[in-house]
């Protein structure tokens, strides 16, 4: 794994906020305070998200959703958590029983580990001592994050082994490969982000994004956008497409394809079991969403243009709702993705994620580095824009005069149909003429006007 | 000059001790490591086995983490814990849930002959390890992360090591592409069977297009060894894999289940 940052290192932008060195002097009962409160936060996140999510697919597909509990149906997934709880606990027969009460503890002790390097906001005053919004923060975070999602995909796997039962044993093979072959793509999208940043600490990667760095290109200067998600679009696109892939999200949820494999892992676990299952895997989609907004869109930040009418913006508790509001945008694509996208074939995913994410990966890092070097040269603009200009114009000669497999020319139809092998699938005539369907005409023919009575609804 | 005197000063004060948390750190996760690695041998089960790995690859990525290498032990457990075990279990899946070692030795005194050499290569790596290290000058980890632990190991690896660095890579490519090589099978153009081919095959004579039936609602077994049961409640010998030898069925199996009068 090549994760060693090129580039240089990122300037404290000295608007005080918070950096590695900060972290690990609270006293232990604020510390105590972050970590129920961050359990808090993904709790009430998880339980906002499942509503959120029947609300939002409900809407798409013209209809309401739940409705019933609580003003706008908000205390629906409080309600079928707490009927989970209370529901038989079943232990298959042939389940290895150790293993299988281990898998969901697994998956949920993971989700809830990788969000501990979240960073909320700035610092702020908790009860008279200053402290960062941010439970703990180290100088490799995000690689605590790809480390926990990999030791999640243990439970997945050993729930899916454990049930003793196919379609679950099916569901954890699909998603160990799965899992793997998305992480390579999702930490290659990470580098970029370092490079950039200089730092794997994501309170740093925050703070690197607070300001565009001003750009000197061939004579013209510019401030680069301040947030990674233009800086490194590519990055960006490949992180957004493997985070829906690592957290088994629909298009790309084939561990648990319902209508292939019954539940996927989790076919034969029920009540509080199934529970942190289903907790893990809303935590997860929290997860990605949180480190999105810190590695691609400011962290915490409001937008940059927000600060000139209302200065204090990025201060005190403010960010925390920023954060939150990125949060829920990001799981928004997520839930939109879900009601739009069918699901993707096995195979196809997978060349999907081997051959394209992970090569156009590959070479947008070593074009980034080229970039990186060339903006450490000391160099007059001109020669910068040679350097630059010369291999882009060999490679695009290169892509314009690479030899072209020849295409045959199409047959004609009569040919092909010809061409066909025996016993083929009788074909209609050519020049077969459709003859106008008898309904068109009624269809187009104007409505009789019902007379609007009220006895029709008396009725029934 | 003065800086990296103070730096070594500051670290030789620091050797001899051990922090607090570290020390706990240890005393809780060396146990689990060396029990999660006689766990691996002892273990009959293939995924249990591999799971006791697990544990004791976990507490090394966290003795990283303790002694100052962040990165190492991060990546310990994302790429060793994370994929490569990963890997591991996921063939052991394939090879079945109740696939357990058999404990008869194939060979006599294997077991014994066995622990005599593993203790054996275990002190001599031990004595050989000590005595290469007994005079070694000790910088400091204070020294070496300096700039930071990440950046320390990226400037070794890019300079200093980085031929070693290429070397290591260029056969792991090797490696990897001479497995592909080996697991590859060309087809040849005139083996691929088109989807017409395929279909004809299907419906020829003496094939039957559907599934297999199952056990059918009349068996009174849902054993693979026992035949389905047409409507008419006569066995179907097609439901029968020919490789399976065949077998004596009792009176109970060959009963119709009641299922008239409930």
């Amino acid at each position: 794994m090549i994760l060693a940052p090129i580039g240089f290192l990122a300037e404290d932008p000295a608007t005080g906020d918070p950096t590695l060195v900060d972290f690990g002097h609270d006293p232990w009962w604020i510390v105590l305070i972050k970590v129920v409160g961050v359990f808090v936060f993904l709790v009430v996140m998880t339980l906002f998200t499942i509503w959120y999510e029947r609300r939002v697919v409900a809407r798409m597909q013209v209809r309401p959703g739940p409705n019933r509990h609580g003003p706008f149906g908000l205390l629906q997934s409080l309600a079928d958590g707490l009927k989970l709880a209370f529901k038989e606990d079943i232990m298959p027969l042939k389940a290895d029983k150790a293993v299988f009460f281990l898998a969901p503890v697994i998956s949920t002790v993971c989700a809830f580990t990788a969000f501990s390097i979240m960073p909320f906001g700035p610092f702020v005053s908790m009860f008279g001592t200053r402290t960062p919004l941010q439970l703990t923060d180290i100088s490799v975070a995000v690689l605590l994050v790809l480390a926990c999602s990999g030791m999640g995909i243990y439970g997945i796997v050993l729930g899916g082994w454990a049930s003793g039962s196919t379609y679950p044993l099916l569901g954890g093979l699909r998603s160990s490969a799965q899992l793997i072959s998305y992480e390579v793509a999702m930490g290659l999208s990470f580098v970029a982000v370092f490079m950039t940043a200089g730092t794997m600490s994501t309170s740093e990667i925050v703070n690197a994004q607070a300001q565009g760095a001003p750009v000197n290109l061939g004579g013209f200067e510019f401030t680069a956008p301040s947030w990674f998600f233009l800086l490194l679009l590519p990055s960006f696109v490949i992180y957004a497409i493997s985070a829906v892939g690592e957290t088994n999200r629909a298009p790309f949820d084939l561990p648990e394809a319902e209508s292939e494999l019954v539940g996927g892992f989790h076919t034969e676990y029920s009540s509080l079991k199934f529970a942190l299952f289903f907790l893990a895997e809303y935590i997860n989609m929290v997860t990605v969403s949180g480190l999105c907004a810190t590695l691609f869109l400011g962290g915490w930040r409001a937008p940059t243009s927000f600060e000139s009418f209302w200065p204090g913006i990025n201060s005190g508790w403010w960010p925390l709702l920023w954060f939150t509001i990125k949060v829920l945008l990001l799981l928004f694509v997520f839930i939109w993705l879900r009601g739009t996208l069918p699901r993707l074939r096995y195979d196809q995913f997978m060349r999907f994620g081997w051959k394209v994410l992970i090569p156009v990966n590959l070479v947008w890092i070593l074009a980034l580095a080229f970039i990186k070097t060339m903006q450490k040269q000391q160099m007059d603009g001109w020669t910068k824009v040679w350097f630059v200009a010369v291999p882009l114009v060999v490679i695009l000669l290169l892509a314009l005069l690479w030899p072209q497999k020849r295409e045959e020319p199409a047959l004609p139809v009569e040919e092909q149909v010809a061409r066909r092998p025996e016993g083929s699938f009788p074909l209609p005539p050519i020049d077969l003429q459709v003859p106008v369907s008898p309904r068109a005409n009624r269809l187009t023919a104007e409505r009789e006007t019902v007379p609007a009575t009220d006895d029709v609804y008396k009725e029934v | 000059m003065t800086l990296s005197t103070q730096v070594l000063a500051a670290a030789a004060e620091t050797a001899g001790q051990v922090s607090g948390g570290e020390k706990w750190t240890f005393f809780l996760l060396a146990p689990l490591a060396v029990i999660g690695a006689l766990g691996m041998v002892i273990a009959r089960n293939a995924v249990h086995s591999a799971l006791w790995l697990v544990l004791t690859m976990l507490s090394f990525g966290v003795f990283f983490i303790v002694q100052g290498g962040p990165f190492i032990g991060m990546v310990q457990i994302i790429v060793y814990t994370g994929a490569i075990m990963m890997l591991f279990l996921f063939v052991l899946m394939l090879v079945g849930r109740d696939a357990s070692d058999s404990v008869i030795e194939t060979l006599r005194g294997q077991k014994v002959v066995a622990v005599l050499l593993g203790l054996g290569l275990a002190g001599l790596l031990g004595t050989g390890v000590h005595q290469a290290t007994r005079n070694m000058p000790v910088a400091g980890l204070d020294l070496a992360n300096a700039n930071g632990n990440v950046q320390g190991i990226a400037s070794l690896l890019f300079t200093k090591y980085i031929w070693i660095f290429e070397v290591t890579s260029a056969l792991l490519i090797t490696a990897a592409v001479g497995a592909m090589l080996l697991a590859h099978r060309e087809r040849a153009k005139g083996e691929r069977v088109g989807q017409v081919a395929q279909m004809r095959a299907r419906f020829e004579p003496g094939n039957y297009p559907g599934p297999k039936p199952g056990p059918g609602v009349f068996a009174n077994s849902t054993s693979v060894a026992t035949p389905a049961k047409l409507p008419d409640g006569t066995p179907a010998e097609r439901s029968i894999s020919p490789i399976l030898p065949t077998r004596e069925l009792t009176s109970a199996e060959i009963a119709n289940k009641h299922t008239e009068g409930k």
